[in-house]
């Protein structure tokens, strides 16, 4: 069971999350301007926000950034032991260089992004996890992007 | 970038504040006017460099819990005529080239597919088959089970 069918989210909550996923406004009330947009207060707007990030669905508000265009990211995987699947998770994870980290159903069972500066920086972090964890890591750069995420519908 | 951009990236890279002048907090951080930050915004939108800007929601706590990764071996004469019109396909997130790590990794084509349930990502997954008539090219579909982190990017440190 996913949180949001144990949290209450009513329609408005429901149109903010749907409706500004992109175009966020770029004005100096930017609270007020999605307030005005569905008739309620700009106080009414930051509490329903405040909420979503306490209850964890919302993240925070930013920009996602197209990859390759500012630093370097790469996607990374490892054959893991499954007595060990935790321990080098913990490892991995203590490297702020990585934002995303998930086990996956395969050989190839941990899977893990990593984003840099530059291709230097990249490659030192990818020898220094490699050496830390003691496991070859397999390096998969995108190579070409054909399509990003837009966002995520809730109905 | 130069220094101010990567001082402001770095302050957004945190999140808006749920403040009433949001951009305006960012700025007394940064240590510019809130005109620069709207600019800098708008800019890196206008560059393609910012794909979005708004709402980072953690999907998987919005229902989207069966989230697999779906790997194909296409011939590299093929892939992006059929990866174009992959990501032309209702439900995938992301459709990405990688490079095949021969012989552990035999695999070049990645889509992403968010949904609610196992058989909605088995559908989707036999719909995208029939129809790019691609079932003859191997593939794997790989689950995601445990997420261990899952934050933003960090592309500019202090």
């Amino acid at each position: 069971m996913s949180l949001v069918d144990q949290l209450p989210l009513d329609a408005i909550d429901k149109s903010i999350i749907n409706a500004y996923q992109d175009g966020f406004p770029l004005v100096s009330q930017p609270y007020k301007s999605i307030a005005d947009e569905l008739s309620i207060t700009e106080d009414e707007v930051i509490w329903r926000l405040k909420k979503l990030k306490k209850n964890k669905i919302l993240s925070r508000i930013g920009a996602i950034i197209t990859p390759n265009t500012i630093g370097v990211s790469t996607l990374c995987a490892v054959a893991v032991p499954a007595e060990r699947l935790e321990e080098i998770a913990g490892t991995i994870n203590s490297y702020n260089e990585v934002n995303h980290n998930y086990q996956r159903s395969h050989r190839f069972n941990l899977w893990f992004v990593l984003t840099a500066k530059n291709e230097d920086h990249l490659k030192k972090i990818l020898a220094l996890i490699s050496q830390e964890i003691g496991m070859q890591i397999m390096n998969l750069p995108l190579q070409t992007a054909y399509y990003l995420n837009l966002g995520f519908n809730i109905e | 970038m130069n220094k101010q951009e990567q001082k402001i990236l770095f302050e957004l890279q945190k999140g808006l504040p749920l403040d009433k002048h949001p951009y305006l907090r960012v700025a007394e951080k940064v240590g510019c006017s809130e005109t620069d930050i709207l600019r800098f915004i708008k800019n890196k939108q206008d560059e393609k460099i910012f794909s979005r800007f708004g709402l980072i929601v953690m999907h998987r706590n919005l229902g989207y819990q069966h989230n697999a990764m779906v790997v194909w071996n296409i011939p590299d004469a093929r892939v992006d005529v059929i990866a174009n019109k992959m990501a032309e396909i209702k439900c995938i997130n992301l459709c990405y080239r990688r490079p095949r790590v021969l012989p552990d990794w035999p695999y070049n084509l990645f889509c992403m597919i968010h949904a609610k349930s196992r058989k909605y990502v088995h559908d989707t997954l036999t719909n995208i088959k029939t129809e790019l008539d691609i079932s003859h090219y191997p593939c794997a579909v790989l689950f995601s089970e445990k997420a261990f982190k899952q934050t933003g990017a960090k592309y500019v440190s202090n």
